[in-house]
This record gives structure tokens, sequence and C-alpha cells, in this order.
């Protein structure tokens, strides 16, 4: 079957099988930073945006995804970049091999912590909404560290802020 | 994973259950419980094109869609009012965000599953199945529902019709996002004369059950209460935990409720 998918703002047409997962689609058109962890949904490793929201892409079909926005980490270079500084100032990727997805998610925390006009969330909300990340490295107490060190850059730096 | 011969993301609900009747063909919903399986199905019968996916309320019921996300409904404020924030509770802790946004109310309750927070909670509300099946459709209550065995009609959505009340929701896990030891959800129905407790306990590890009894007996001896639940609820075992476990959690859990449901606001 074929599909057209915006993948990171270019629609990518692909003749695919039906039980083809997003995951693969994404990973076939070289968007390499979406990782395979667990396979069974529960590691967050896979996370992209499907239509602004995060969905893990190894748990849904590339062919529902037809007519769709996705969005990786390679279309999020800015965002990733000026997020993903305070996790490494804390050395909190080590591996690196979740960070993609972590950041990830957590660009979809700002932005609906923007939305809903939180700019100081609180340790259990940040728990509660990467709960669906795992890092077998780290410990969480880094990330947890990292994001709150960036809301606080953020709330100087409103201006200065893209996320 | 499972495999497939073809995908049909359906026009209409007839087309959808015109392809279900064929044995081998698989009405999906968010997918996250059907990839864990190694079947062969013929045709994946996508239901994500139909605008089932909201939530409607208006000053009689709220009306949720099969296509309706678990983060749809974890997030609905009027859901949430009505539930005093059993619905967020409930569904929070399953897995992470990106999850919910793909798991669906219709694929929980359609599938009956016996680890469910989504089909504990519905239980233990005033809630209604709407099942398609060929050009007709029909209404059941959810405990009907899931007492009946599977069968080829789909579920379009659910409703929950409102009565005055008052809900409470708890589990308990071994970690925060692993499928539940056991859940329980307990809803006091004003509306009813004398008014009613009604206590629907799941994970045990079998399909969520109800327990009712007066509110008043409930208020009177919450323990006695707990301790009676605990005795007519069956429970059974798993890697998770043991049956005797189980029905221990069962009357702290029931206490908990009834005691949670009495407090003076």
């Amino acid at each position: 079957m074929t599909v057209t998918i915006n993948v990171n703002g270019k629609a990518i047409c692909g003749d695919i099988a039906p039980d083809l997962l997003l995951i693969d689609f994404l990973r076939d058109h070289g968007c390499l930073s979406v990782k395979r962890g667990c396979d069974t949904s529960n590691c967050g490793a896979c996370t992209v945006h499907m239509d602004g929201k995060p969905v893990l892409s190894c748990g849904i079909l590339a062919a529902r995804a037809d007519g769709h926005q996705i969005t990786t980490l390679e279309g999020l270079q800015k965002e990733a970049l000026e997020f993903g500084g305070f996790i490494a100032d804390e050395g909190a990727e080590q591996c690196g091999y979740c960070s993609p997805g972590l950041i990830m998610e957590c660009i979809a925390m700002v932005r609906e912590c923007r939305e809903k006009g939180i700019d100081n969330p609180s340790d259990e909300d940040i728990k509660a909404y990467l709960a669906g990340n795992l890092c077998r490295c780290s410990g969480y107490e880094g990330q947890m560290r990292g994001i709150h060190a960036f809301f606080e850059w953020r709330r100087s730096h409103r201006d200065a802020s893209i996320l | 994973m499972f495999t497939a011969r073809d995908y049909c993301r359906a026009g209409s609900m007839e087309e959808a259950w015109t392809l279900y009747q064929k044995k081998n063909n698989i009405v999906v919903g968010g997918m996250q419980w059907l990839k864990m399986s190694d079947a062969s199905y013929g045709t994946l019968i996508d239901l994500s094109g139909l605008g089932l996916d909201r939530i409607e309320e208006d000053q009689y019921e709220f009306h949720i869609g099969a296509m309706t996300t678990l983060r749809q409904l974890e997030t609905d404020a009027g859901f949430n009012a009505y539930t005093d924030g059993a619905a967020r509770k409930a569904l929070s802790g399953i897995v992470g965000v990106q999850f919910r946004n793909l798991a669906t109310v219709g694929g929980s309750v359609a599938g009956r599953y016996g680890f469910s927070d989504v089909c504990t909670l519905l239980l233990c509300l005033n809630t209604y199945v709407h099942l398609f099946h060929a050009e007709t459709s029909s209404e059941i209550p959810l405990a009907e529902f899931l007492a009946h065995p599977c069968s080829r009609d789909i579920v379009t959505g659910i409703t929950v019709k409102k009565v005055k009340t008052k809900v409470f929701y708890e589990s308990v896990r071994n970690t925060r996002t692993d499928f539940p030891i056991l859940t329980c959800a307990a809803s006091l129905r004003y509306n009813e004369t004398p008014s009613k407790i009604l206590l629907s306990i799941g994970a045990r590890p079998q399909k969520a059950v109800l327990f009712a009894a007066p509110a008043e007996d409930a208020a009177k001896d919450p323990a006695a209460f707990a301790a009676r639940v605990a005795e007519e609820i069956p429970t059974g075992s798993n890697v998770r935990g043991s049956a005797q476990y189980r029905s221990h959690l069962v009357q702290v859990l029931a206490e908990r409720a009834a005691r949670n449901l009495f407090q003076k606001d």
C-alpha cells in the first residue's frame, strides 16, 4: 500500500507493508534518532511527535500515520540543542541511547507547560510526564537537575528561549 | 509483533463491521496490547477515520468515542470534575504519556482486560457500551458487556450517564507504571433511595467485578464492610501477587474507599 507521511515538514511517499511500524518507516527514511529500545511500548526511546503529541513510534502502524505530521529529533534541532545542553551539563546523557526519546518527551512537556502557564513544574509533575521514558545509566537525578535548570534559565530568558 | 496481509482505514461503520465478520480480520484500537501478539491477521480494520475520538458532555451524560485516547480522558476537565479526579488517578499510572496518547478507551473496554484500570473505573460509574451490529447499534451496561464473551460486534463508544455521585480510585502496583496488582474504584450513588455504594475491584487478576451495598452499611462500619467485600470477591494468583495477598488488598482498599467517600468535604 502507498502512504504519504509528512516527516519533519517534508512529505514522504512510500510503498509499505500493511503491518509496518512507524519506527521502521522513519528509520528507513533516515531518521536514525528514533531508537528501538524495548519493542513493548515501555521505554520511550522511540518517541516522536504525531500532530504535535508525543507517541511511541514502535506502537503505531505507519499506515495509520498516513496523512499525519510526524516530527522526530531531526526536525527539532534548534529546540533539542537548547534543551539538550542542560541535560549534558548535568552529565545525564551517559550512553545517550535514551536521549532522543527523552528530549522529544521533554519538548512536549515544555510546550504543554507553556500552554497551561506553568513555568516551574514540580518534581512530581516532571516525573509523571516522563514516567514513560526509561534510562538504565543515570538513575534520573541528572535529568531532573537538567530539566529544573532549563526551566530556571527559561524563566529568566523568556525572550531568548525558542521552546 | 503480529503480521497482517492488508490494512483498511474504514470509511463507515458498515464497512468496518462487514470486514470484521471475517474471522481472520481484526479491529485495531490503540494497538498497544495487540502488538504483543504474534498472530497472523488478514485485514487490520482501523476506525481512526470515523470521528470516534471525541468526548462530548451535556447535562445528562458523557459520550466517549471508542478511539478517544486514555490521555484525552485523563486530562478532560469535565470528566475529572465529575469523577472527583478519579479519572486522572486511574489513568496516569498506565505506562507513560506517549503510550496513553495511543491506547484507546474502546480498545480497553473491548479487550475486557483483567488488568484494566479503565474498566475498573468505568464499572463503578453508570457506564453503557455502544455496539455496532450490521446496520443497527445497541447500548448495554458495561457490567453486562464484561460478562459476555467476545462477539463480532464493534464497540463504537461508551456513555457515562450522570448521577449525583462521589468517586474514589486507588490501585496498588509494584512500580509506578507496571500492571496493577489490584485496582479499586468506588462510587456513592446519592440518586438512589437508600443511597448505595458501588465498589469495583479489578486486576484480581481477572476482569473487574462489582460489589453493591447500602451506603449506610459502609458508612456505619467501614471495616466490617471491607471484610465482607474481601470475603465475597474472588481473587487469584499470578507473578505479581498471590490470591491471599490480593484478598488482603481488597479489604484494605475497600475500607479506604468507604472512609474516603464518607469523609466530610
